[in-house]
């Protein structure tokens, strides 16, 4: 075996060569938030009320299992500086269904497209409101209506909101680089990609209760890490 | 002269018609605030592209869509009224007048029109008022012109009418734009809401102008005190309107959510991490500052200061030798106070409900309104001197009886 052959074989058993990383780890909330309330406003209206079965409520603090924190985009904020990555090819969806967004927070990365849906049977207009991103706002009047969007700067918490039913919100964070997830509804998330093992900056953002970060270590292609974010009284 | 008096009767019917309407206009345009919906229909003068007159009602009748689409459909029919107001007080003299503007606006709204389809609101909508403006030069009724200043006054409505409705749309067409920090849509909305108030209070000049009561000789001058107390508590009204509209028009009505603690105490921290613990413990979208948080607390001190001025005001009157019609607007004026702040501290309890908060701005509007044209009222023995000589008793064109 040649001296080149000898290092791709020792390079690809630490996953350094071909990267398939995984970050995985868990967003937890330290103190008690302030619970869900009912969106009364859904049902009385006339096409929403009919539309849901269940109560909508707010989202601001989703806590799950084992303190679990839902909706924190956590991503790599520190240690990939002068690298430049392709955006994906791949269209997140934010939809519009039962007169909420689902899902209530999500995450692009810069440049890269994204899909706004009405699945309702009635109009919803999409007016976004982001600090450094270019706004827009309109109108998604049939059913299935689906409009392409992408926002060009990195940006936490995007804001997202529907005026013909005012009570419609949600959040969209474009990431610089492609390592970025959400967490789930017990607060763990899994963050995939060709990431070179070293040292990095976790972040985890919450609408809420803010930003976070730890310094992880990616080995071998794995790395862990629990974030705690603070809700405080 | 029967004519002549019948004439100016049916003008000062219109004028308050016309100021009543525009009543209707601010609890409708309070009402999209309130709900947050002044985005609803995403273009303007068009909505959801068809013209605004030919919107399907199903769509009209979609949440929000109703109120903001509503809120356009009454401000024409208010702009229709202030111009058959200008052409009736301008007498026939107004007709060529009219007709130059209404060439000028169709000519100017053409040319807006071929800069390109970014232009096309303000030129369409300028083309429209030309369309309703020239109809209004062509009437043919031979009418006199209205005395003292009405003719000036009407002009000054019939300007800031159009002014108000480009604002209107400038709010929506500019949402997106930001200039250092804020966006246009925001300063836009927040310079409509004024205005709107603003042009309420002239209509109500022009109306109260043609009543009995502002040409009643004999009016005696206020009492000194209550001479300085009166455009005083007139002043604190208007820093009230100017604090609760940034408030309203940044959404931050509910930047404090209990009253009369404020985040339980007398006086809320404002250092970052109580804004932080503030904000954290909301279960609503909104994420407040500690801007807002001054604001609000601004226009809460400012309410007890304009509520005793205008009470304090309403109990000199009440011992006071001053004349009927004054003393009884000084109590429906303190009356408005009361009950406004008592909107206020509803408008926080019941979490800034839409219609205890536009009942808020509409009373509000009327509480201006009074205090505006009292003022106005007792700085002269006849009102009418504030502008222009008022007009001749002896040539019967104002009506005093029966209004």
């Amino acid at each position: 075996m040649n001296t080149t052959l000898k290092t791709l074989v020792a390079v690809a058993a630490t996953g350094s060569l071909l990267n398939a990383a995984e970050l995985t780890g868990k967003i937890s909330v330290k103190g008690t938030p302030p619970p869900a309330k009912p969106i009364t406003a859904v049902k009385a209206d006339p096409n929403c009320g009919k539309s849901r079965t269940e109560d909508a409520m707010t989202r601001t603090w989703v806590v799950g299992a084992d303190s679990g924190l839902a909706n924190v985009v956590v991503y790599i904020k520190g240690g990939l500086e002068g690298k430049t990555f392709k955006a994906s090819e791949e269209k997140p969806l934010i939809d519009q269904t039962g007169c909420m967004y689902e899902p209530y927070v999500s995450a692009v990365q810069v440049g890269q497209a994204f899909q706004v849906r009405n699945s309702d049977a009635f109009m919803h207009n999409v007016n976004a409101t982001p600090k450094i991103n270019k706004g827009f706002n309109f109108a998604q009047a049939n059913a299935g209506q689906v409009n392409d969007k992408t926002f060009d700067k990195a940006e936490l918490g995007a804001k997202f909101a529907c005026n013909v039913h005012p009570w419609m919100i949600a959040y969209i964070s474009v990431i610089e680089n492609p390592f970025f997830a959400v967490s789930d509804k017990n607060g763990k998330f899994t963050i995939k990609g060709d990431l070179p093992d070293g040292k990095y900056t976790l972040a985890a953002f919450h609408q809420k209760g803010g930003e976070v970060t730890t310094e992880i270590e990616v080995k071998g292609g794995k790395a862990t890490a629990a974030l705690e974010i603070e809700a405080k009284q | 002269m029967a004519s002549s008096a019948t004439s100016q009767r049916w003008l000062f019917r219109f004028s308050l018609l016309t100021a009543a309407c525009t009543l209707v206009l601010i609890c409708i345009g309070g009402l999209v605030t309130s709900k947050g919906v002044g985005m609803a229909v995403p273009d303007w003068p068009t909505s959801y592209g068809y013209n605004m007159f030919a919107l399907p009602l199903s769509t009209w009748l979609t949440g929000g869509v109703f109120d903001e689409h509503t809120h356009r459909l009454v401000a024409t029919v208010v702009g229709t009224l202030v111009v058959v107001l200008t052409r009736w007080l301008g007498g026939r003299e107004s007709r060529r007048w009219l007709a130059a503007v209404a060439v000028a606006e169709l000519l100017a709204g053409f040319l807006i029109l071929r800069l390109g389809p970014d232009w096309k609101g303000a030129g369409y909508f300028l083309m429209g008022i030309g369309g309703v403006v020239l109809l209004a030069s062509m009437v043919w009724a031979r009418n006199e012109t209205a005395p003292g200043n009405l003719p000036a006054l009407g002009w000054w409505a019939f300007a800031l009418v159009q002014i108000q409705g480009l604002l209107g749309g400038l709010r929506v067409v500019l949402d997106k734009e930001v200039i250092s920090g804020t966006t246009l849509g925001t300063v836009f909305g927040l310079i409509h809401g004024c205005l709107g108030q603003a042009f309420f209070v002239l209509l109500c000049f022009v109306a109260l102008q043609q009543s009995a009561w502002w040409h009643r000789s004999g009016i005696r001058p206020l009492p000194r005190a209550l001479g300085l107390l009166l455009p005083l508590a007139t002043v604190a009204v208007i820093g009230q309107l100017l604090l609760g509209a940034s408030m309203r028009h940044q959404h931050a009505g509910l930047a404090i959510h209990d009253f009369p603690t404020a985040y339980g105490s007398l006086w809320p921290a404002t250092d970052s991490a109580s804004i932080e613990r503030y904000n954290q413990a909301r279960t609503d979208e909104m994420t407040v500052t500690a801007f807002q948080i001054f604001l609000q607390m601004f226009h809460r001190l400012g309410a007890v200061v304009a509520v005793v001025l205008v009470w304090t005001c309403a109990w000199q009157a009440r011992t006071d030798a001053i004349e009927t019609g004054m003393r009884r607007g000084l109590f429906l004026w303190a009356g408005l106070l009361g009950l406004q702040f008592a909107l206020g501290a509803a408008t926080i309890w019941t979490a800034k409900a839409a219609d205890v908060a536009t009942a808020h701005v509409a009373i509000g509007a009327l509480s201006l309104a009074t205090g505006v044209l009292l003022t106005l009222r007792s700085r002269c023995g006849k009102a009418s001197d504030v502008f222009a000589s008022p007009p001749s008793p002896a040539s019967g064109s104002i009506a005093v009886s029966g209004r």
